[in-house]
């Protein structure tokens, strides 16, 4: 017989090799699926490494890849430290972009950093608006927020979906439903031979986590996500500061978005979120909230998609593969958080205790 | 001689470094009320939850009726006859009373006529009588009470322990409970009562056990003991039972409430026209049943609660309408010490230099923050109030409740106030801690501060405080002389049923 | 545009929509919120379509989904009840997981159909009597028989919430597990049990996809409708009754857009498209202003529960 008892004192070293551990049980299990298709793990593996980190032209395509995962986990990370469950990130990214779309056709003619800081500003305040919406009834009538994000997203995909496939359809391509392409100065210039997202991201990550180690609002958020209470006893306005935060959040979801669609898609599209905002929930987790980890994080999960294109055309192996992986990580990640908080011990038997 | 009905051999448990238990051994028999006496942390609760299958122990074993007993889960206590009212009620709010006893009896039939027949006697037998389609939200919290017990005798327990029970009840439902226990002790149950009131020992029980830090310390016959002897085992020394009261001369008039009114979300009144003044050098108590106004009030004056009509002023100045922060500004600082401590004026998660920044960071410029100054505080608090931390920068929630009490209360004594509120102050400290608490309070009355202090026990109130105010349904039922006033006449203006002002 | 077949076409819309929504009623009852309910119906449906496919038999399909769904309700039940994970972030990782696992046995699938006695055991059925009633006998009566058993469940479920010792106590582990605990309810089993059965309905009704609705497999089969029926839970507000109206409402907006297009109305498809998720927040919204007691979550949704927390 056996109990659980919670555990003290687990170094970070130790929680890595928990956490390394975790990764390897997963890579174990996932084989199971490669199996299937008779090819052999750990060639599969190591293939995948190669096929992520392989050459220029793959590390460059991850690091594309990983931008918008970044910059959303940040902002995700945000309303999480309020204890507030954003799950809009995809909506929030969706109505960035629409928000630099709008400014991006409508002047196609600025100056590209006059538009281009018009789109991003555009971007993060579209971003942040929608997601005030479910922040100002959280904060008004306590509505819950997971449903209400959750839901928000699928309208703004709605959204996207009628202006590419009615409003916004680009008649010069024929029979094609697709948005038109923005003008080349809306589009973000590259910087090393990788789109500027990625200086963005990382000077986010700076700021960022001084903004919420260092700065009064960053104290403030700690607190009222701790204790709502403890924040109004030291005088904090509760609701003031969760709107702003969540501006913030939904800002820089949006500011992901709006990088999206210049520096990649050139264009608004359903496809711009390609899931961001929920990856970046699992992003922001794993990372416990921690910026500059949050960018590893984000990178690591970017390989590993990367990975999974390359096998797709090396191997046949479904390119889904790596999205079962990605879930056996996550479940075995998640599972050793348990272990990491408690142990299990044995119950000494005594002696006339049957 | 006769084997004890329930038996505890050796019981050993811990919670990571700490011993809760230490070797434990106990009885109890059928008919008897026994005590189990000790402070907070001793390690009661601890050893009674081993019995209900909340705990299972790390070593040691219990017998019950002679036959060694293996309690897994509350399911294998219930089996065996056991029945805990716990502190904090295990009720489902969302459930009448009916399905809250219904509730968890599998074997039971479905047919509830029966069973509310059967439920119907059980309360005629034992004199307990509630409303049980009431839902448990609607309840009062001895009705709550009520309601456990009952649900326990509907399965048929034999054994019955009580956590602290009337930690929240009027001394009137007190005397009401204390007829039922010695009703079902004449019907032959075993029942344990854990508490850390004196008093009650001495009124209820037969036998009284008491633990100091998780050992038992000695088992004695209740009517060969005193008060003074029980004391002395429960704390470890000899100790005067009796508060210090500081004497000083008045001062000026610092804090004037004048018709302060105000309505909760739903509309309810929750302070009614409440008046009074507080003066420089005094001690002034608040008396009530829990939930009669005193966090309200608490709240209006730090301007967390939107006051409907009336005035507050703190030195001739009105402060409604201005904000915690300016408030706090003008030297009245307000700590209110919650259930689970934690939660209303501290970030349990933070170290002590970040909650020390809690008021103060707002005062610093620019947009970012300085710890340098929290830092200095920090250790000059931990040195002055003598807190036992590993360092200034571990998270206040790994502190014990003792600590934790004196990282905020030295907080708000550091801010050098001119009006100290404090609410439930010592709530869950052992005595030696409380003692602390009362010294630095009358240190604050010394040096001319206005305090207000809201209390749970009469007793301390009734020593510590120069004026105690009575509240009962968000009015002000009486305001009354410490020295000379009766814990009676209190618990009758807790009910509303006798007003008096002094 | 005929009533009666859009009202037909809306149950049939809807039912999946329905063994969803009582399955992730069955699971919050409980305390636990589940997101991974797009990824169960993904793998119920891809478990489901294979064993059709290669077994032709519509019994193994179905027990094959409906394992398939508990199968995956069995890793999260093993990480938010055992090993205590966050909820969100498991149920989110299901999801992950359930979408790369039906694209991947999926793959080889696309596009081919149910076989034929299958779909011909699958087909409708009128009950008599009742089936003639006019006008409502075709719309309810006429169906498939997983209709037929979508009603059974709800009137079971319905009993067993409301009748019911154990409903009772399901009830009490979701509203306070401590309380449920201490009086003796065994709080893991019943989060297991009913996280289980939850995940079994999800997978049968990504099966009533991919063999019904389609029937045939194509990629991304399930197309949002888990995050609907998460939505719909509280729509209902944790009713099995309620849920038969409001998945059939829900299953007929999904269809309306497609309908209205014949008749050139100026609404968007887009927009009736987004109705089931404004309709959500609505709902929501208005649960939260009125504050009632009743029709709100259970209390203890979303916390893990460890005994000897302290």
């Amino acid at each position: 017989m056996y109990r659980i008892a919670q555990k003290t004192g687990v170094s970070n070293k130790q929680a890595a090799l928990y956490r390394l551990i975790g990764i390897i049980g997963a890579l174990v299990i996932s084989s199971i699926f490669i199996l299937i298709t008779k090819k052999n793990p750990i060639q599969v593996y190591a293939s995948m490494i190669k096929g992520a980190f392989g050459s220029y032209y793959r590390i460059r395509s991850i690091i594309i890849r990983a931008i918008p995962l970044a910059i959303t986990s940040f902002g995700i990370s945000v309303a999480f430290k309020l204890k507030f469950w954003n799950i809009g990130g995809e909506g929030q990214i969706m109505m960035g972009a629409f928000g630099a779309a709008l400014v991006a056709l409508n002047f196609p003619d600025l100056s590209k950093p006059v538009l281009l800081l018009f789109m991003a500003v555009t971007g993060f305040v579209f971003g942040g608006l929608y997601a005030l919406i479910p922040a100002i009834f959280k904060a008004k009538f306590n509505t819950n927020e997971t449903l209400f994000t959750l839901m928000m997203n699928y309208i703004a995909i709605k959204w996207v979906t009628y202006l590419q496939y009615s409003a916004w359809k680009d008649p010069n391509a024929v029979g094609f439903p697709k948005i038109a392409d923005f003008s080349k100065n809306a589009w973000l210039p590259d910087v090393f031979g990788i789109h500027a997202g990625w200086v963005v991201t990382l000077v986010l990550a700076v700021v960022m986590h001084i903004f919420m180690k260092h700065s009064k609002k960053g104290y403030e958020i700690s607190v009222v996500g701790e204790s709502v209470n403890t924040a109004r006893y030291a005088g904090m306005n509760v609701k003031k500061i969760m709107l702003e935060a969540l501006f913030i959040s939904g800002g820089l979801c949006g500011l992901a978005g709006m990088i999206q669609a210049s520096g990649v898609g050139r264009t608004l599209a359903v496809t711009t979120s390609a899931n961001a905002g929920f990856t970046a929930i699992i992003i922001a987790w794993l990372s416990r909230l921690s910026m500059p980890v949050m960018v590893i994080v984000a990178f690591l999960f970017a390989a590993m998609v990367q990975g999974g294109v390359f096998i797709e055309t090396a191997y046949q192996i479904p390119q889904a593969v790596t999205e079962i992986i990605q879930g056996m990580i996550l479940f075995f990640i998640l599972g050793t958080e348990f272990f990491i908080r408690y142990k299990i011990v044995p119950v000494k038997k005594e002696q006339g205790g049957n | 001689m006769k084997e004890a009905y329930v038996q505890f051999h050796g019981i050993v448990k811990k919670f990571g470094t700490v011993v809760a238990n230490d070797h434990i051994d106990l009885d109890v028999e059928k008919g008897e009320i026994l005590a189990i006496l000790g402070e907070n942390g001793s390690g009661k609760s601890t050893l009674m939850n081993m019995l209900s299958g909340i705990y299972m122990p790390d070593s040691g074993s219990i017998t019950i009726n002679g036959k060694p007993a293996e309690i897994r889960s509350p399911k294998d206590s219930i089996k065996l006859g056991i029945g805990m009212i716990h502190q904090h009620f295990k009720l489902i709010d969302n459930f009448t009373g009916y399905q809250n006893i219904l509730m968890g009896n599998s074997s039971a039939s479905l047919r509830q006529k029966k069973e509310i027949k059967k439920i119907n006697e059980l309360m005629d037998k034992y004199g307990l009588h509630i409303d049980l389609d009431k839902y448990v939200y609607d309840m009062s919290v001895g009705e709550k009470q009520t309601l456990e017990i009952i649900r326990v005798l509907y399965r048929g327990a034999d054994i019955l322990i009580l956590d602290e029970p009337t930690a929240v009840l009027t001394p009137e439902e007190i005397k009401k409970l204390f007829v039922i226990l010695k009703n079902m002790r004449s019907a032959g149950h075993a029942i344990i009562i854990i508490t850390h009131k004196l008093n009650e020992v001495m009124e209820i029980s037969d036998r009284v056990t008491v633990l100091r830090k998780g050992r038992n310390v000695g088992t004695l016959i209740t009517k060969e003991t005193s008060i003074w002897e029980l004391t002395e085992l429960m704390v470890g020394k000899p100790m005067d039972p009796v508060i210090h009261r500081e004497e000083c001369e008045l001062g000026e008039v610092l804090l004037t409430l004048d018709g302060v009114t105000a309505y909760n979300e739903d509309g309810v009144k929750v302070l009614d026209e409440i008046g009074f003044e507080l003066f420089s050098h005094e001690i002034v108590g608040v008396a009530g049943v829990a939930g009669s106004g005193q966090k309200e009030l608490c709240e209006a004056i730090a301007g967390l609660y939107p006051v409907h009509k009336g005035s507050v002023k703190c030195m001739g100045q009105e402060i409604i309408g201005k904000t915690p922060g300016e408030i706090i500004r003008m030297g009245v600082s307000m700590s209110f010490i919650p259930e689970d401590r934690l939660g209303m004026g501290l970030v349990g998660s933070m170290d002590i230099t970040d909650n020390m920044l809690l008021k103060s960071y707002r005062d610093q410029k620019g947009l970012f923050i300085n710890r340098q100054p929290a830092r200095e505080m920090a250790k000059k608090i931990v040195e002055k109030m003598d807190i036992s931390t590993p360092s200034i920068s571990t998270p206040v929630s790994k502190l014990s409740g003792g600590n934790i009490q004196k990282v905020l209360l030295g907080r708000e004594i550091e801010s050098n106030p001119k009006v100290l509120i404090t609410a439930y102050a010592v709530r869950g400290l052992d005595i030696g801690a409380s003692y602390t608490i009362y010294d630095m309070l009358n240190r604050q009355k010394k040096r001319g501060v206005a305090v207000l202090y809201i209390g749970e026990d009469l007793d301390t109130l009734l020593q510590l405080c120069d004026r105690i105010i009575v509240m009962f349904a968000g009015k002000i039922s009486g305001i009354v002389d410490a020295r000379n006033a009766t814990k009676e006449q209190i618990g009758l203006m807790m009910t509303g049923k006798v007003m008096m002002y002094v | 545009m005929d009533l009666k077949l859009f009202l037909s076409a809306a149950v049939i819309a809807g039912t999946p929509l329905l063994l969803a929504t009582l399955g992730e009623i069955l699971t919050e009852k409980a305390g636990n919120l589940n997101l991974g309910i797009e990824g169960m119906m993904l793998m119920g449906a891809v478990m489901g379509f294979i064993t059709a496919y290669h077994t032709q038999s519509p019994f193994l399909a179905l027990a094959a989904a409906f394992l398939t769904g508990a199968l995956g309700s069995l890793i999260y039940a093993f990480l938010t009840v055992t090993l205590r994970v966050n909820q969100q972030v498991s149920g989110l990782a299901l999801t992950t997981f359930g979408t790369g696992f039906a694209g991947f046995l999926g793959q080889k699938y696309v596009g081919l159909l149910v076989p034929d006695n299958v779909k011909a055991a699958l087909a409708n059925v009128k009950i008599p009597l009742l089936g003639d009633i006019p006008f409502i006998g075709d719309i309810l009566f006429n169906k498939d028989p997983i209709v037929y058993i979508s009603y059974v469940i709800v009137i079971i479920i319905g009993i067993y919430l409301y009748k019911t010792r154990k409903g009772l106590n399901l009830i009490a582990v979701g509203e306070n597990p401590a309380a449920a605990d201490a009086a003796g309810i065994n709080v893991n089993l019943y989060k297991y049990v009913h996280i289980l059965i939850g995940g079994a309905l999800c997978g049968l009704a990504g099966a009533y996809l991919s063999l019904i609705y389609v029937p045939a497999w194509q990629d991304n089969i399930v197309a949002g409708r888990g995050w609907i029926a998460v939505a719909l839970v509280i729509f209902v507000t944790w009713n099995p009754y309620k849920a038969i109206a409001g998945s059939y409402l829900f299953g007929g907006l999904d269809i309306l857009g497609f309908r209205l297009q014949k008749f050139e109305l100026s609404i968007p498809q887009y927009f009736l498209d987004m109705l089931p998720y404004a309709a959500t927040i609505i709902i929501l919204i208005i649960a939260s202003v009125k504050k009632s007691k009743k029709n709100l979550p259970p209390t203890s949704m979303g916390l893990p529960y460890f005994r000897e927390n302290r």
